[in-house]
């Protein structure tokens, strides 16, 4: 059951050095626990696994999710209305590791960690098989009682950095961080877009100056061509969004967990593929 | 963050000058109306049976509420930081009217983020800040209400950084905007102050306003923080009942107000067990909110501060009352703040002094009233 994995190194710094040995990026899908529902979410986080996500991101939801646009806003509405908490996510998460060892992190906004209770958010965090946690309305600065509770239970906290950070908060960040660093590659919030800007090359270069953890990029990643572009500069590529989209779209079919498992593996593999056109 | 920093620095340069100050008084007196009277309400007074009742008119300001004071000073902010478009939220539509006035005075652009649910039980305030060039964008998420409008303003400050300022419209939210909207309505306090010594010789036993957001009843009470005499109590929205949902009472701990983080603050919401935000009910759209100043949050756990409710029912009783008995119609909010005075003066001496700080005027919610008593 423990397999490979080195036990002193959590599942995600394991995870992005294997990675960097077979000279391959990272793909990070996201998705809203509860949408449609947690029995899908286990099997979404199973299925995304075996398409190859290097990590997911489960996403805890939340009545007021000030950094997310409309798609991920209307999957916590949906999420919300089987009504669970947090301590049902653990549950789901708990269920999945049962058949991957793919590293997970939870991505919530404070407010409902915070009821759910800090202490107890790390331990059964741990017993139930997260790797991290990223939350999004807490800053640095405010987060040394979160980031010391979670470090007791040998947690990794992510932190999200964006165009707009000033070096001195970069530099904050990266005293912090551990596991991987977020880069939000705009001004803005989550949603699909056309384009990828050049902001997000720039942070990611200025997050190096500060930082040897590993980078994803992630806000508006929503095509392969997408991916192989942050591939150039970054060490994985986060998709939120355009995932979530599609989970809308499939949300009455029976076919669903099967057809995200495909559309994950296009994005990776096509990325892959543009990547490998481009390197000749 | 970094918006926040550099608004931050921008508000701690204003803070020290003299021209910015100047420039905010003039605005303030010769625009908006200030000072405003400190009125001693005689017949309201014998109505409670105690001590003697004045009312701070901030009904008499410019577009009828308190709300003001503050779009002034930020907008004043706004133009010293280069900012071309403003950006602000509102509930019943009171600071957005404020907002886009003053950005008319200005000739900025303006964008007002208003919950669909808001929109339909205020209409006339939306057609008003069309009239004054502002645009009304309506948010359809979550309960289609104020927090929900919070949300969107914030979602596109933060998309829109570089060319947007942000104007939030009560004493909360992330640093600096509890500061900021404190400092700006504090000029409501510091009159009434100077006024009540001119005309009784001794500082009020007691200071009664209503609490939404915050802003009003933090003006007021702030300059006398101080003075240990003073008695100051906070008076928030009952609405129709106690359970969660029924009302926006945040420290209400039965009603399920405890203390969480919302919208970049940490204070006393109103939620659920899971820590999701709760729907509230007022009779007035402007104290319609589940979370509240983190100022009013401190002042009530060091007990400064005392804060109480009050029912829709007893603020329709306190908006009649008014009206008959001084001639001035309030606005539901502020009527929240009379019905609970009333209730206190009675207790007191006649020779003790009573301020209730009227925040605004009730032309907006003559219709409401008059659907609630036909029912």
């Amino acid at each position: 059951m423990f397999s490979v994995v080195n036990l002193s190194l959590g599942r995600i710094t394991q995870s992005f050095i294997e990675l960097k040995r077979e000279n391959r990026r990272g793909f990070i899908p996201f998705i809203t626990a509860g949408d449609p529902d947690l029995v899908t979410t286990r099997r979404l986080i199973v299925e995304l696994a075996r398409a190859g996500a290097t990590l997911i991101e489960l996403g805890v939801p939340f009545s007021d999710p000030m950094a997310d646009g409309p798609v991920i806003q209307r999957a916590s509405e949906r999420a919300l209305r089987n009504g669970f908490g947090v301590a049902e996510v653990l549950q789901t998460v708990a269920e999945a590791r049962k058949e991957t060892e793919v590293p997970i992190i939870l991505f919530s906004y404070f407010n409902p960690l915070l009821q759910f209770g800090i202490e107890k958010l790390a331990r059964q965090s741990r017993s139930a098989g997260i790797d991290g946690v990223l939350v999004t309305d807490l800053a640095p600065e405010e987060a040394t009682e979160f980031a010391k509770a979670l470090r007791t239970q040998d947690l990794d906290m992510i932190f999200l950095v964006a165009p707009t950070s000033t070096d001195e908060r970069l530099k904050m960040v990266a005293e912090r961080a551990s596991g991987f660093i977020y880069a939000v590659s705009r001004a803005g919030v989550t949603g699909a877009r056309e384009e990828m800007s050049g902001a997000a090359e720039k942070l990611v270069g200025r997050v190096r100056m500060f930082s040897q953890l590993p980078i994803a990029v992630g806000f508006g990643i929503s095509r392969p061509e997408h991916v192989a572009d942050v591939w150039r500069y970054a060490d994985a590529a986060v998709v939120g969004s355009a995932i979530v989209g599609e989970i809308e779209k499939l949300q009455h079919s029976s076919d669903l967990v099967a057809m995200i498992g495909q559309f994950a593996q296009r994005l990776l593999a096509g990325g892959s593929h543009v990547q490998a056109r481009e390197a000749t | 963050m970094a918006p926040l920093e550099e608004l931050t620095a921008a508000y701690e340069a204003v803070r020290a000058d003299e021209n910015f100050q100047k420039e905010l008084n003039r605005l303030s007196r010769d625009y908006a109306g200030r000072p405003t009277p400190l009125f001693f309400a005689q017949r309201l007074t014998e109505h409670a049976g105690g001590a003697r009742i004045y009312l701070k008119r901030e009904d008499l300001l410019h577009t009828g509420a308190h709300k003001i004071n503050n779009t002034l000073g930020q907008v004043l902010l706004a133009r010293r930081m280069g900012k071309p478009r403003i950006i602000a939220e509102t509930g019943a539509g009171q600071h957005g009217v404020a907002a886009a006035t003053v950005c008319a005075l200005f000739g900025l652009e303006c964008v007002v983020y208003m919950g669909s649910e808001d929109m339909r039980r205020q209409s006339l305030n939306v057609f008003r800040m069309q009239l004054l060039g502002a645009e009304v964008r309506e948010v359809d998420a979550g309960s289609r209400t104020l927090k929900d409008a919070i949300n969107e303003a914030l979602r596109d400050w933060v998309t829109n950084v570089a060319d947007t300022y942000y104007l939030l419209g009560s004493a909360l939210g992330p640093h600096p905007y509890p500061l900021m909207v404190r400092d700006f309505q504090s000029v409501i306090g510091r009159e009434t102050r100077e006024q009540i010594l001119l005309k009784e010789k001794h500082l009020p036993e007691c200071l009664i306003a209503c609490v939404g957001g915050g802003s009003n009843s933090i003006g007021m009470f702030h300059p006398f923080l101080g003075d240990e005499s003073v008695r100051m109590i906070g008076v928030e929205a009952g609405g129709a009942g106690s359970e969660l949902g029924q009302h926006a009472a945040r420290f209400n701990s039965n009603g399920g107000g405890r203390l969480g983080v919302l919208q970049g603050t940490m204070s006393y919401v109103l939620q659920d067990e899971h820590g999701q935000i709760a729907a509230t009910h007022s009779i007035s759209a402007g104290l319609d909110y589940p979370s509240i100043g983190p100022e009013h949050a401190f002042l009530h756990d060091t007990r400064r501060v005392e804060y109480t409710s009050v029912s829709d029912q007893e603020a329709l009783d306190a908006f009649q009352t008014l009206s008959k008995l001084e001639g001035i119609i309030p606005a539901l909010e502020s009527a929240h703040a009379v019905a609970h005075a009333l209730k206190v003066a009675r207790e007191m001496k006649s020779d003790e002094v009573l301020v209730i700080n009227l925040s605004g005027r009730g032309d907006k919610d003559v219709d409401t009233v008059r659907e609630s008593l036909k029912t």
